[in-house]
């Protein structure tokens, strides 16, 4: 969404002495991850005062596999990587490895969400879901929200791939565009991070 | 198919609302026809509904926050009448049902709709220009963000005649607004239109702070900004701080409600407080949201009509700043008789008088720059003088129940509610009022009338006392608020006094909607004509340019070198610019901002009632066109030279006129 027509504080006819300020988009995308980044936060802090209000139902430590969730972990943080590999070949205008490493990172993203939403599915036929307790609730919607991020990113993935395709090209709009999702990808890797030690790990242990 | 919607569902056996209902179909319909009539749909959708030109942006947030003030208002005399009424066995006209929709709105539509669309509004029209730039950072999100805010004024309005709204109050509390006892649309609309409208206000927190952080004019460094684009900047830091807060916390509230979870439940390990403690941290910076870009108002207002440099610019910022900081470690203080321990409310309550001392600096940073000047009492600097009046007192009680022992004793009663009165009437409504009368001729190229400006603050003010003073007397007699009847003797007078003073402001909004129409009557009269682009000898870049400005705010950026640049610059007798003419880069019009509010009312819409294919429709159709938009790449276009010097020379004509005239 933020990857629109901006106004540059000089115009493109102005001096051309000054073409090395940074992009106004990145900066607003930056400026979004920061809020979404607050919103993380205020769902970690209801997670955090929830954590034990099981409400007679089951505890973190009987419900989580952490062998499941160590895949997943694998999964998103190697996803990183490869997007990392995407993010330098655009920078080398090679758009046939941009479009490998984002397909790869698509695969890895969508196995990803694959195996939380077997895991959820799993959790809910046992009678585990949402609306068992309030722990669950959080849990839920914590985990819920980031894999709802993944998914947003996915289909963004999508749409960028087209248009790397069509006559946008890899002009310096569509660079933009790519660092954002490049921004949010990675941004959801560390919030996972956070979701694995204080959610996961601290449940089982 | 159509969920929970049915034909029961439209109140036809209440005859207030059909009679409000039939009153708003025969205004549209005049409305649409008058527009048709005169063949205006080509112009409206080419120049307004599809421009990303935030001065456009500015006057329709503004539009709609006087639309919304009608509907908010309408809802406070209601109430006042019913308590003048419903005493001793008297039940009033509103039975509780109704009541209780009409408080929850009131709060709900002068915030949001009201007084946050003002103040994006006026941000809107006066930033970009104040800081020497073309436009906002993103044309097109602001465009969206005011589609966002609008779907959702529509939202919050259509629950007048289909269903219900929240019977909750303003913030929807839980357990009251939980699923067990509030089955019912009502909260479900509130909720809707809420986090839509928070969608678009974060963008546009996105959107400034970008503008303000990498648009300024050449030379001009953070202090030397104009203090409305200083207080703007703070504002845009705490939506974008607290804004993500609100909508987490109201998400949890749907998921409650929409998947049966046990966030804020009685059951199932809920935690009620917390609720209260996560809007809040929305809550209170919000206030501050509303409150800053007002400050910022009054000390533009003040300095130019004292025809004097603000007084004590640097500690006006500092103390902005420090506003914005402790804005964050106070929310407690709306729920000290949770009982969270002494010494986490003593905390909260000398934290929240402290907030006193940056507010006192300001007060008398205004005063000081009265001092020794040649004051022009014009409406704005009337409207100015009472803030400073009615605000000193609402700052005051503010830290009467500031102490968490006095608290106690106060919390919801009405002395609560005639203290957030006064300070968001008296400082936020008196600031907005004062900054559309200051900037309107900016935005139109001719003033308001001055006669029934003064007449309507002086309904405002004096109506303001009458109608709040009372409630603070009540409250200390005991009386809660949200109350709809009650048999208490000694309440009954003051009571009375209120709806005298409801009356008296309404006789204010008369005088205002007579100072609009009389205004553009008078519009082409020579005194009331700003040829100059300058009619209040203003100090800032935003009086630098013809009024209204032409599209692309500057023909060539100005160069900054101090705070007030423009007044230096005329000391020095120096106008306009010695840098060649060149083509400007400017955005095209969009659509899309348009489309996508659609979708979001369809979703909104949908997820209310349950039609989720509708909803599902509506998602769809937000995804389609954010995607569209994306790949389109027509989206920008230089204005020719040639176009550029035929608007300056227009405007050095008419400059030429005025000072024939003179």
């Amino acid at each position: 969404m933020a990857h629109e027509a901006t106004m540059s504080p000089h115009g493109h006819a102005a001096d051309h002495g000054e073409h090395h300020h940074e992009s106004p988009v990145v900066f607003g995308f930056w400026l979004y991850l920061m809020t979404d980044c607050i919103l993380f936060g205020s769902i970690f802090a209801a997670f955090a005062v929830l954590r034990n209000q099981f409400a007679g139902g089951p505890s973190g430590k009987e419900l989580f596999d952490l062998t499941n969730v160590g895949i997943e972990t694998a999964i998103l943080l190697f996803s990183s990587i490869t997007y990392g590999f995407a993010s330098l070949s655009a920078a080398a205008k090679n758009k046939t490895m941009l479009l490998v490493w984002l397909a790869v990172t698509f695969v890895l993203g969508l196995s990803f969400v694959g195996l939380e939403v077997s895991e959820f599915s799993h959790m809910i036929a046992e009678g585990n879901g949402p609306d068992r307790s309030a722990f669950l609730s959080a849990f839920f919607t914590l985990v819920g929200t980031h894999g709802l991020h993944v998914t947003c990113g996915l289909i963004w993935m999508v749409v960028l791939m087209v248009q790397v395709l069509g006559p946008q090209g890899l002009s310096q709009r569509m660079i933009s565009k790519l660092t954002c999702l490049s921004l949010f990808w990675h941004f959801l890797d560390i919030v996972w991070i956070c979701v694995f030690s204080f959610v996961y790990l601290a449940g089982v242990m | 198919m159509l969920g929970k919607l049915s034909l029961s569902a439209i109140p036809f056996d209440v005859p207030i609302l059909v009679g409000t209902f039939i009153g708003v179909a025969v205004i549209g319909i005049a409305v649409l026809g008058l527009v048709t009539y005169f063949g205006k749909w080509g112009y409206l959708w080419r120049e307004w509904l599809t421009s990303v030109d935030h001065k456009k942006l500015g006057v329709m947030y503004i539009i709609l926050a006087i639309v919304m003030l009608f509907r908010g208002f309408a809802d406070a005399i209601m109430m006042r009448t019913q308590l003048a009424l419903a005493y001793a066995g008297n039940p009033g006209y509103l039975p509780p049902h109704h009541y209780d929709q009409i408080f929850s709105a009131h709060g709900t539509i002068m915030i949001f709709f009201m007084a946050m669309a003002f103040m994006t509004g006026l941000m809107n029209v006066v930033v970009p220009l104040q800081i020497g730039a073309r436009d906002v950072a993103f044309p097109f999100l602001n465009s969206l963000s005011f589609y966002m805010t609008l779907v959702s004024a529509v939202l919050i309005n259509i629950s007048l005649f289909i269903g219900e709204f929240a019977q909750a109050g303003w913030l929807v509390y839980p357990p009251l607004s939980e699923m067990q006892f509030s089955p019912g649309v009502g909260v479900d609309y509130y909720i809707w239109a809420v986090q839509l409208s928070g969608v678009g206000t974060l963008l546009t927190g996105v959107n400034f702070f970008t503008t303000i952080v990498k648009m300024r004019a050449p030379g001009m460094g953070w202090m030397h900004m104009p203090i409305f684009t200083w207080t703007a900047f703070c504002t845009t830091v705490l939506i974008l701080v607290s804004f993500p807060v609100l909508t987490v916390t109201l998400g949890m509230l749907s998921l409650d409600r929409y998947l049966g979870m046990h966030f804020f439940t009685n059951d199932g390990g809920g935690n009620v407080m917390l609720y209260l403690s996560m809007i809040w941290t929305w809550g209170h910076p919000e206030v501050y949201i509303l409150i800053l870009p007002a400050f910022g108002v009054f000390s533009e207002v003040t300095s130019t009509f004292s025809r004097k440099p603000l007084f004590g610019y640097n500690t006006m910022v500092y103390a902005t700043c420090s506003i914005m900081v402790l804005s964050f470690v106070v929310w407690v203080h709306h729920f000290f008789t949770m009982g969270a321990g002494a010494n986490v409310n003593t905390f909260f309550g000398i934290m929240t008088m402290v907030i006193a001392v940056p507010t006192g600096v300001k007060i008398f940073n205004w005063l000081f720059t009265m001092y020794k000047g040649r004051v022009e009492f014009t409406a704005p600097m009337y409207w100015t003088i009472g803030f400073m009046i009615t605000f000193s007192i609402g700052g005051m009680t503010g830290v009467m129940m500031a102490m968490p022992a006095a608290d106690w004793i106060l919390h919801n009663s009405l002395f609560l509610i005639a203290h957030f009165h006064n300070v968001i009437i008296g400082g936020v409504y008196f600031g907005y009022i004062a900054g559309m009368g200051f900037w309107f001729p900016k935005s139109f190229g001719f003033k308001l009338n001055e006669a029934w400006g003064k007449r309507a603050f002086w309904c405002w003010f004096i109506g303001f006392y009458l109608a709040f003073v009372p409630l603070y007397i009540l409250g200390l007699e005991g009386m809660t608020r949200r109350m709809n009847h009650y048999d208490n003797p000694d309440w009954y007078p003051w009571l009375l006094v209120a709806e005298a003073g409801a009356i008296v402001i309404a006789l204010g909004i008369v005088c205002q909607l007579t100072q609009l129409y009389v205004s553009i009557r008078d519009r082409n009269l020579p005194e009331n004509l700003d040829l100059t682009g300058d009619p209040w000898n203003g100090r800032t870049l935003e009086w630098a340019v013809s009024s209204p400005p032409p599209h692309y705010n500057f023909a060539v950026i100005p160069d900054v070198h101090g705070i007030d640049s423009f007044h230096t610059e005329k000391q020095l007798g120096r106008r306009g610019y010695n840098k060649p003419l060149e083509p400007i880069h400017m955005p095209k019009n969009t659509s899309a901002g348009f489309f996508v509010g659609v979708f979001s009312f369809l979703l909104g819409f949908g997820s209310i009632w349950y039609i989720w294919w509708l909803a599902a429709l509506g998602l769809v159709g937000i995804a389609a066109t954010v995607i569209l938009r994306s790949a389109n790449r027509d989206i920008d276009y230089y204005v020719p030279v040639s176009e550029i010097s035929h608007d300056e020379e227009a405007y050095s004509r008419r400059i030429a006129a005025a000072q024939a005239a003179e």
